[in-house]
């Protein structure tokens, strides 16, 4: 069994499982196993990936596996991964692990809440695994679905509403993406040769520059409504605010990353002329939402929305940095996605913890909650100093690559640019201190919150795992960028053949 | 066999009862009338298979085979529709198209 | 010579932090402050050591001083060149930087041991510092400009969290959020500097960048505009983020608002050390700055002297110990930035480098003794405000007599150590510009005045009536007193012209009396002035204040910097543009969205009336339908 399709399989079975609980208690063990057999296995795979690299295998993807699965169109369920992929199998792991504990307490409809919460998993990890464009595009969907009942069955606030949007606006994504891929697979080869959906074999095809130029803006867009691509981010902000814990961390830390690697590894990859030339279009507007997310959430008041303008930020600098088209701000981006991802799930499964304590997430109806719930105190704390990018947290190292490599182009666009980009360090700053001044420091508001408890156990788990895993990425980013380096040279050279 | 009637007779019958089963479809308020022009429809498909096939392609029985299939579709069809219009009609107490619009939107 | 160990400096008090962090709720105070101490003196005996392997034993190249690497590895890289790299570079002024640190933070640990007692959250306050320590050394042994950045934040979170020390006080909240905010905002011209230098010389490494025969320094990157280099105008950026750190204008409005802090920290960091960290930036890059840049430094020189001045009148107003001493600060530190400003390279020339380094080495004696003094104080009388002080001397003797050291020695008397830095920084200004000159000189006499005005408050003048009787402070607290105090004098006799120079060879200094003489005639007149104003309780201060009227006002209101910013950030920034775009992103990015919704539901209630649910109508439209199409079949309408 290739340890790739272990990887979709493993959570079918944890839903069948599922299926054959008898209580909420069951429901969660079974959950809590299965996904930390996913974690594990993505440890091995990790492991698995650095041991052949160590031993000279150079083919761009490993582990790959390909079966027919319907003919006629050429579309095979094929599999394979390189150091990206990988690295974006952990983050998933690490955040659908934590996200079963920061949804222990789940009582109402478990079973179904659990279940759609792995199936979204399973069509994350099979997006990142696939090389199929169908398959690829297969998973996405799966992905995107589950998150309708999510939101729509066991969200707060206008949890209709914002289902609703959110799919809605994922489905137009889809529809565009859909127009895109179609397009990429219609001219996926010379005249005569059989057409193919697999990923590899068309980037060795050049596809015509006009055919780009047209699909470019579909693809890119398509995924860019995934990744927060300003104005189409507007489903994150009443997206988030509705989602319970676990779906909020889920969708910001992994749903969102799928739009940037999409794009990168569709978009950019497969249409590289075309991606060079409109490049300066989708860097206005990726430049502009990073400051834009931040100014955005300096007045919210709900910590969810806070949240939430401050990933159109941190999303904008992911695709920001992919469009600079430089090694080391890709790099950035890419790291910009694991620790993005991470910080956000720390965030949401915090503001999770402490709305279960205070039944508000109004700021200015908080105060003071460092004196009694220290442990979520300081990891918010910590959060917060991640997002501002902290040296030693993985923030700054993310947003160090984006910018050094975007001041590789000596020209005065892509400088200036850079430059607008980089005030959004300080801004963020003001929005994050904002909060844990209101939120934690100072006096204790409201006298009931002398009765609160700190966090228990399946609290403390994803939370200790999160904050070090933002430590580990920051105080020792080597690592992961040797992980991803390699995988990086040939795109990298596809990519810059044409400038 | 009665070679000196022209087919186009059989035609015009038929042209009629379809028409005035269309007629009757489109204008009858009453269940029992519509579904009554509905078997007249059936009924001017059944004439033209037949007289075609006769005059057409006497060797072969294509023609009649449609006229059995229909008539076997048409009665169970007179069979579902009016249990139907019962259970119409003891949900609305009447079997007037124009007050059953449940299915509207 | 082997230098690695000095990685050590800096990774001892990290570990220190860690471990009390991690177990600051199952430690005992004891044991916290123990480990804290511990750590620190391990770091203190390595940099004295140090300091003495480096200037007495190390071989000198041509007679001067070698820049050694200790240790250096990549953290970070980003392209084959430009590399974030962790490291330890043994040189001159970081050797003498990493004496000031350890020195003054080991006093501050042990003197916090007395005057945090039974503080809540002591565990916190030691790991805090401990962690302040590690990012301090980390910076001053930065071996390339990138590391001296990330250490640079550290510093930075580190001041944030000590100054909310006391989180539950809504203006230490306040004030802690404005450092880090204000300091950040200078940080980013810091960090859009360093990415333009890096692309322009290709390399953060400090050997490579600071090296005057080297190719780095050569590189001009082209005129930029108003006439100026990109380097002119990077190396401005990046002292813009050292003004920012060193509370220079106009970004010194966060160091006052510090002192909400615990005194131990406002002595250790925003005395003594982080705000000296723009000197010592500037110093560090000051080959770069002098030869391809020397419209950058006479900015530096600027800001510097207007800084000093500012600061100074302010501090003659305020009746906030701690603001007087932080306005002070302000002022010294502009001193040493001034000197750095108006310094050459070689021989005499570079007695302004010399001088600030020195002047930075004797003011964090003698300020950090001022401030844990000021806190012997207020530890005696609660309270920070001086109209509720005076006659403390009876009270307080140990204290008296090492604040009055440390008074005369920022006064500038001889032969405390003070006399003899400033006195060179004016030598350098004398040289270098007059204007600048007489501000310096203007500015001793105010140093010596206000100084004397609150030392004359504290310990002289009319004694309140205070609740308990004030009592000295515990010996834990007297020993960094005596200990900076004998500092304080010792400081001024160290032949820093033969150690700490801008090329590593000694330089020839000799007392310029032109320059000594009205320096220490003004400052004795200063003290002359608060001596009569202030020893006995008179009507004076208040005639005077009142005849300066408006003026004082200002002075008074710190010529309301404060809320010029508060105007900006609050009223501009938080309400006009935030709210606009947080409006905008409501009411026009999304309406936009669900306009489109809108749009596909009200078209989609438009045509819904066509499935009227009346199955004839149904048929009349499926007929009429198929009936036209056989016309048109009939009438051959498609071909």
């Amino acid at each position: 069994m290739n340890i790739l399709s272990l990887l979709v399989l493993v959570p079918v079975l944890t839903v069948a499982a599922i299926l054959l609980a008898k209580d909420n208690k069951q429901t969660r063990l079974y959950s809590a196993v299965g996904m930390s057999i996913q974690l594990i296995l993505s440890g091995i795979l990790v492991y698995m990936y650095i041991q052949e690299r160590n031993a000279g295998n150079t083919e761009l993807m490993l582990f790959v596996k390909d079966y027919v699965w319907f003919e006629s169109l050429n579309i095979h369920y094929a599999v394979g991964v390189d150091g990206i992929a990988v690295a974006m199998i952990a983050l998933t792991s690490v955040i659908i692990f934590t996200g079963i504990f920061a949804s222990w307490e789940v009582f109402n409809l478990h079973r179904e809440f659990f279940i759609s919460l792995i199936v979204l998993s399973t069509g994350v990890f099979g997006f990142f695994i696939s090389l199929d464009l169908f398959t690829m595009f297969l998973f996405y969907e799966v992905a995107v679905i589950p998150m309708y009942l999510l939101i729509g069955i066991w969200g707060s606030g206008k949890k209709e509403y914002s289902a609703m949007k959110l799919t809605l606006m994922l489905m137009a994504g889809s529809a565009l993406l859909l127009v895109g891929l179609l397009g990429i697979y219609m001219h996926s080869a010379p005249e005569g040769a059989p057409l193919t959906m697999n990923i590899m074999e068309i980037a060795k095809y050049d596809i015509p520059v006009e055919v780009q130029r047209f699909l470019f803006p579909f693809t890119f867009i398509g995924f860019g409504i995934l990744g927060a691509l300003f104005p189409f981010h507007t489903w994150s902000p009443d997206g988030h605010a509705s989602a319970p814990t676990a779906v909020s961390m889920l969708h910001a830390g992994v749903l969102m990353k799928l739009g940037g690697y999409g794009a990168f590894r569709i978009a950019m990859f497969l249409l590289p002329e075309a991606a060079n030339e409109q490049a300066w279009f989708f860097l206005l507007l990726t430049g502009g939402s990073v400051v834009y997310g931040a100014l955005g959430a300096i007045k919210q008041k709900d910590l969810k929305y806070i949240n939430a303008y401050s990933s159109v930020s941190h999303c904008g600098l992911i695709l920001f940095g992919i469009l600079m088209i430089t090694k080391t701000a890709i790099t950035g981006a890419i790291i910009q996605m694991i620790s993005h991802g991470i910080m956000t799930a720390l965030f949401f499964a915090l503001i999770g913890m402490i709305y279960g304590r205070t039944h508000t997430r109004m700021i200015h109806e908080m105060g003071g909650l460092m004196k009694v719930i220290p442990f979520l105190g300081v990891a918010y704390v910590i959060g917060g100093l991640a997002s501002l990018g902290l040296p030693g947290l993985s923030g700054f190292v993310a947003e160090m690559m984006i910018f050094a490599g975007s001041f590789e182009h000596a020209d005065t666009f892509h400088r200036v640019l850079t430059i607008f980009a980089i005030t959004a360090i300080v801004i963020t700053a003001v929005y994050i201190l904002r909060v844990v001044g209101i939120l934690l420091l100072g006096p204790v508001k409201n006298k009931h919150f002398f009765e609160l408890k700190d966090a228990k156990w399946w609290e403390r788990l994803p939370l200790i795992t999160l904050i070090a895993a933002i430590a580990f990425i920051g105080i020792a980013p080597f690592w992961i960028i040797e992980l991803i380096d390699e995988s990086l040279v040939p795109l990298m050279d596809k990519l810059l053949s044409i400038q | 066999m009665i070679p000196n009637i022209p087919l186009s007779y059989f035609f015009v019958v038929g042209t009629l009862m379809f028409f005035i089963g269309v007629f009757g479809f489109l204008t009858r308020r009453n269940l029992i009338t519509i579904l009554m022009s509905v078997e007249l429809i059936l009924n001017s498909v059944n004439i033209n298979f037949v007289a075609v096939n006769r005059y057409l392609f006497p060797d072969n029985m294509h023609g009649h085979f449609f006229t059995i299939f229909i008539i076997a579709i048409a009665a169970s069809e007179a069979a579902v529709a009016i249990a139907i219009i019962l259970n119409i009609y003891r949900k609305f107490k009447t079997i007037n198209v124009e007050n059953v619009s449940e299915m509207k939107y | 010579m082997d230098f690695t160990y000095t990685i050590l400096i800096p990774l001892i008090p990290l570990f220190s932090f860690l471990i009390i962090g991690f177990l600051h709720n199952k430690l005992s105070n004891t044991v916290a402050s123990g480990i804290g101490i511990t750590a620190l003196t391990a770091s203190f005996v390595m940099s004295y050591y140090t300091a003495y392997k480096y200037f007495f034993t190390t071989e000198k190249i041509d007679g001067a001083y070698q820049k050694i690497i200790g240790y250096n590895t990549v953290w970070l890289q980003f392209t084959e060149n430009l590399h974030i790299d962790m490291g330890t570079l043994i040189d001159p002024i970081s050797v003498m930087m990493l004496v000031v640190v350890s020195t003054v933070s080991l006093m501050v640990h042990i003197y916090s041991t007395g005057y945090m007692k039974g503080e809540d959250g002591f565990n916190r306050f030691y790991s805090f510092l401990s962690l302040f320590s590690f990012s301090m050394f980390g910076l001053v042994v930065s071996t390339n400009i990138f590391q001296m950045y990330v250490f640079w934040e550290l510093v930075g979170v580190s001041s944030f969290l000590l100054i909310g020390y006391y989180y539950d006080k809504p203006s230490a909240v306040a004030a802690s959020k404005k450092a880090f905010i204000v300091t950040r905002f200078a940080d980013m011209f810091f960090l859009i500097g360093i990415l333009t230098v890096g692309y322009i010389t290709d390399t953060y490494d400090f050997l490579a960048l600071t090296d005057p025969s080297g190719s780095a320094i050569a590189q001009g990157g082209g005129i930029l505009f108003m006439g100026m280099s990109t380097m002119t105008w990077a190396l401005i950026l990046i002292f813009m983020g050292g003004a920012g750190k060193s509370a220079m204008m106009p970004f010194h409005i966060w160091l006052p608002d510090a002192m909400e802090g615990p005194t131990p920290v406002s002595a250790l960091i925003h005395a003594a050390t982080m705000v000296v960290a723009g000197v010592y930036l500037v110093a560090r890059l000051f080959p770069v700055y002098s030869i391809s840049a020397p419209d950058a430094l006479e900015v530096v020189a600027y800001v510097g002297a207007i800084s000093s001045l500012f600061a100074a009148i302010v501090a003659t107003t305020q009746f906030d110990i701690k603001r007087v001493l932080a306005f002070s600060t302000m002022s010294q530190i502009g001193y040493m930035i001034t000197a750095l400003g108006v310094s050459g390279m070689h021989g005499h020339e570079g007695v302004g480098y010399m001088a600030s380094m020195f002047h930075l080495f004797t003011h964090a004696m003698f300020k950090a003794l001022l401030f844990l003094g000021a806190g012997a104080v207020i530890h005696a009388v609660h309270s920070n405000l001086m109209n509720e002080m005076g006659g403390l001397r009876k009270y307080l003797p140990v204290t008296h007599i090492t604040f009055l050291i440390a008074t005369l020695t920022i006064a500038g008397v001889p032969p405390l150590s003070g006399f003899f830095s400033k006195d060179e920084i004016l030598v350098a200004a004398f040289h270098h510009d007059k204007f600048i000159f007489f501000i310096q000189l203007f500015v001793a006499g105010l140093t010596a005045f206000y100084m004397f005005r609150l030392y004359f408050r504290v310990f002289w003048n009319k004694e309140p009536h205070y609740h308990h009787t004030p009592h000295d402070a515990p010996m834990s607290m007297k020993f960094p007193l005596m200990f900076l105090a004998m500092f304080s004098f010792v400081a001024g006799f160290l032949p820093f012209n033969e150690w700490i120079t801008v090329d590593g060879k000694a330089i020839e200094i000799h007392t310029e009396w032109v320059v000594a003489i009205p320096a220490t005639l003004f400052g004795l007149i200063g003290i002359a002035i608060a001596m009569v104003m202030y020893k006995k309780e008179t009507a004076i201060p208040d005639k005077i204040s009142a005849a300066f009227g408006k003026f004082y006002k200002w002075t008074f209101n710190k010529f309301y910097f404060d809320e010029i910013y508060m105007f900006v950030t609050h009223k501009i920034i938080f309400n006009i543009v935030s709210k606009s775009v947080a409006w905008f992103d409501r009411n026009v990015v999304d309406a936009t969205m669900d306009g489109i919704g809108h749009v596909t539901e009200k078209s989609a209630e438009m045509i819904k009336g066509l499935q009227s649910g009346q199955i004839q109508k149904y048929g009349f439209v499926f007929i009429s339908g198929a009936i036209i199409i056989a016309i048109a079949f009939i009438l051959n309408l498609f071909y």
